[in-house]
């Protein structure tokens, strides 16, 4: 359709040019609705956050609140059984831990298989090619037994050190490395450098994109994961911020306020990453079709 | 060491590959990742194997025993404790898949399209319908829980206001499942809207140009031009959506707590994952759990590869 009106733009005469400005408006009003019922559950989000209690259930509701209160806030933030503050900490430890790793080992090891010939090279990549097929829950009952077995539930590490045998990492950097051209390294191995340091001055700086892109979608999964640290997080001081979200809607069945402020604390970082760096994320999507 | 690329490369060219001197350098770039690798791919991979053939009870682990596969039978026994409440969630999931699925297409499909319009300001309203996506499953559950409560909640609200009726979205059938499917369809539509979009994008105009000295009209150019090269990206999308939908767990988890309850037991909107969860990590039978996610992955598996399979043809 659209293309279709692009065509017709060629032969404007009037009244065509007049049905292409009817037919942007309407496509205008028809995004700008999209939009908000798109945004409409976030601002009643925001909104229940910042109303009083009392103002919760009036009759006629209310998007703007008749009077702002950070009520709901102080309550959950002063609340021992619920100790949000920590749990924000918690998640940021284990999300820039995972984030960080991941950069190292994967980086290295992408740039192995794209750049270096070795015995087993083909077996072992096949190898983690075919993991990509396998559906992630096999992998539940087996990792939290190894997890108990190695004492690292209630541990930030039990929830760091699974993430970092994820493969896709591996082939995004082994992907890009290889669009680089080889004369760089060429050069640099002329100039004397190791292989390492040819890692670590040519290669790395040259991935700067891909290495960004790689760590953005790394922190967003990291920080959004429920199931794992659900399983694995078991102590109220340990959460991060998924789980504990588990944790306020059982503890308060009808404080909706206080649930929703929590909610925004757990939203609001990633909003923010997501509002920043949104070409980013979304032409990663497009190019990489991953699920996080 | 220092010079392993180069003396590779001359390798490659002037010395039969049998000659080539071995180095341990590729094995300390590939070995950290290998390990972790190792241990939470590969090992678990055996180790589920394994525990599925115990009796393990986490809390008492003493008390272990084999049990070859008496878990499997037990799963596919009419009568044993397992075997109802595994089919009836499976079940339930294949029962979301059905309902997730075609929204899941359809609607990004029709805002891929709208998106397609060469217009200023599209990047911003794109980036508004993608931003759900990036929220914890957490955070979407608690609030489409509160949205469609009964008492309070928005969507009752508003039906009140028009007079309609207004169902116990989250605790009656069919609205529990209605309130799980709208939910899970606002979080991760912006997904395949921007893999579609994508796909779009790369449709040469001359194609649409050449209908249009035709005398095509658009929705002509939709159904014989559109719809057909996208066919390949509608396949993938439909796989990545079945396999997501299979996954279903934090939306009823959070938002219904599996129920409403069934006359024959179980809850009506428990999916094999929470079923999965409650086996391993509530009653602790963690070698039953086992078997059910193998079985389940295994269904997973040859989805995917029948649905590989007509990728193949099409190509």
């Amino acid at each position: 359709m659209a293309t279709a009106a692009r065509v017709q733009e060629k032969a404007a005469t009037p009244r065509v040019e007049r049905r292409i400005t009817v037919a942007r408006i309407l496509t205008y009003v028809l995004m700008i609705l999209l939009a908000l019922i798109f945004m409409l559950p976030l601002l009643w989000m925001l909104s229940t956050s910042l109303k009083p209690k009392a103002q919760l259930f009036a009759p006629v509701i209310q998007w703007i609140p008749q009077t702002f209160s950070l009520e709901s806030y102080q309550k959950i933030l002063a609340n021992p059984a619920v100790p949000i503050g920590r749990w924000f900490v918690n998640s940021l430890i284990v999300s820039l831990a995972v984030t960080a790793l991941i950069l190292i080992i994967d980086s290295l090891a992408a740039y192995a298989y794209a750049r270096m010939e070795f015995p087993g090279k083909n077996l072992i990549f096949g190898l983690l090619l075919s993991t990509l097929f396998l559906p992630g829950m096999m992998f539940l009952v087996p990792n939290f037994l190894t997890i108990n077995n190695i004492h690292l539930l209630n541990n930030y590490l039990g929830v760091i050190i699974p993430g970092l045998a994820g493969v896709f990492g591996v082939f995004f950097l082994r992907q890009f490395f290889q669009t680089i051209p080889k004369d760089l390294e060429e050069a640099a191995v002329i100039d004397g450098a190791n292989v390492f340091q040819t890692f670590l001055m040519i290669i790395l700086p040259l991935a700067k994109p891909a290495l960004a892109t790689l760590a953005v979608i790394t922190f967003l999964a990291s920080w959004n994961d429920f199931l794992w640290p659900l399983l694995v997080l078991q102590q109220a001081d340990m959460l991060t911020l998924p789980p504990g979200l588990r944790t306020l809607q059982g503890a308060y069945t009808s404080e909706y306020g206080q649930m929703m402020a929590g909610a925004v604390i757990a939203a609001v970082p990633v909003l923010i990453i997501y509002i920043a760096l949104q070409r980013y994320i979304v032409q990663s999507v497009a190019s990489t079709g991953i699920k996080g | 060491m220092a010079t392993a690329i180069t003396r590779q490369n001359v390798a490659v060219r002037t010395v039969p590959a049998g000659r080539r001197k071995f180095s341990w350098v590729p094995y300390l770039f590939i070995l950290p990742h290998l390990i972790f690798f190792g241990v939470f791919v590969g090992y678990p991979f055996f180790n589920g194997l394994f525990v599925s053939a115990l009796n393990y009870n986490f809390l008492r682990p003493d008390r272990t025993e084999f049990v070859g596969l008496q878990n499997y039978v037990n799963l596919f026994t009419a009568g044993s404790v397992q075997f109802q409440p595994f089919w009836t969630s499976l079940w339930n999931t294949v029962q979301f898949v059905i309902y997730s699925v075609p929204p899941l297409v359809i609607i990004p499909l029709g805002l891929a399209v709208l998106l397609n319009i060469k217009i200023p300001g599209r990047n911003f309203f794109r980036a508004v319908y993608f931003a759900p996506w990036v929220l914890s499953i957490a955070v979407v559950g608690l609030l489409w829980w509160w949205i469609f409560q009964s008492q309070g909640g928005l969507i009752n609200y508003y039906l009140g206001q028009m007079h309609l009726a207004q169902p116990q979205w989250l605790s009656t059938l069919p609205w529990a499942w209605v309130a799980i499917t709208v939910a899970t369809v606002w979080w991760t539509l912006g997904f395949n809207m921007i893999i579609l979009l994508a796909a779009l994008q790369e449709i040469p105009n001359d194609l649409y140009e050449a209908g249009a000295i035709d005398g095509a009209t658009g929705s002509q150019m939709f159904w014989r031009i559109t719809l057909p090269l996208l066919r390949p990206v509608l396949l993938f999308i439909v796989t990545i959506s079945i396999i997501a939908s299979f996954n279903l767990f934090g939306q009823p988890f959070l938002m219904t707590n599996g129920g409403p309850a069934l006359p024959e037991g179980g809850g009506a909107t428990t999916p094999v994952m929470v079923q999965i969860y409650r086996e391993g990590f509530e009653h602790y039978s963690l070698g039953s759990a086992a078997v059910m996610s193998f079985v389940v992955a295994l269904i997973m598996i040859v989805v995917s590869i029948g649905n590989f399979k007509l990728f193949q043809q099409r190509d």
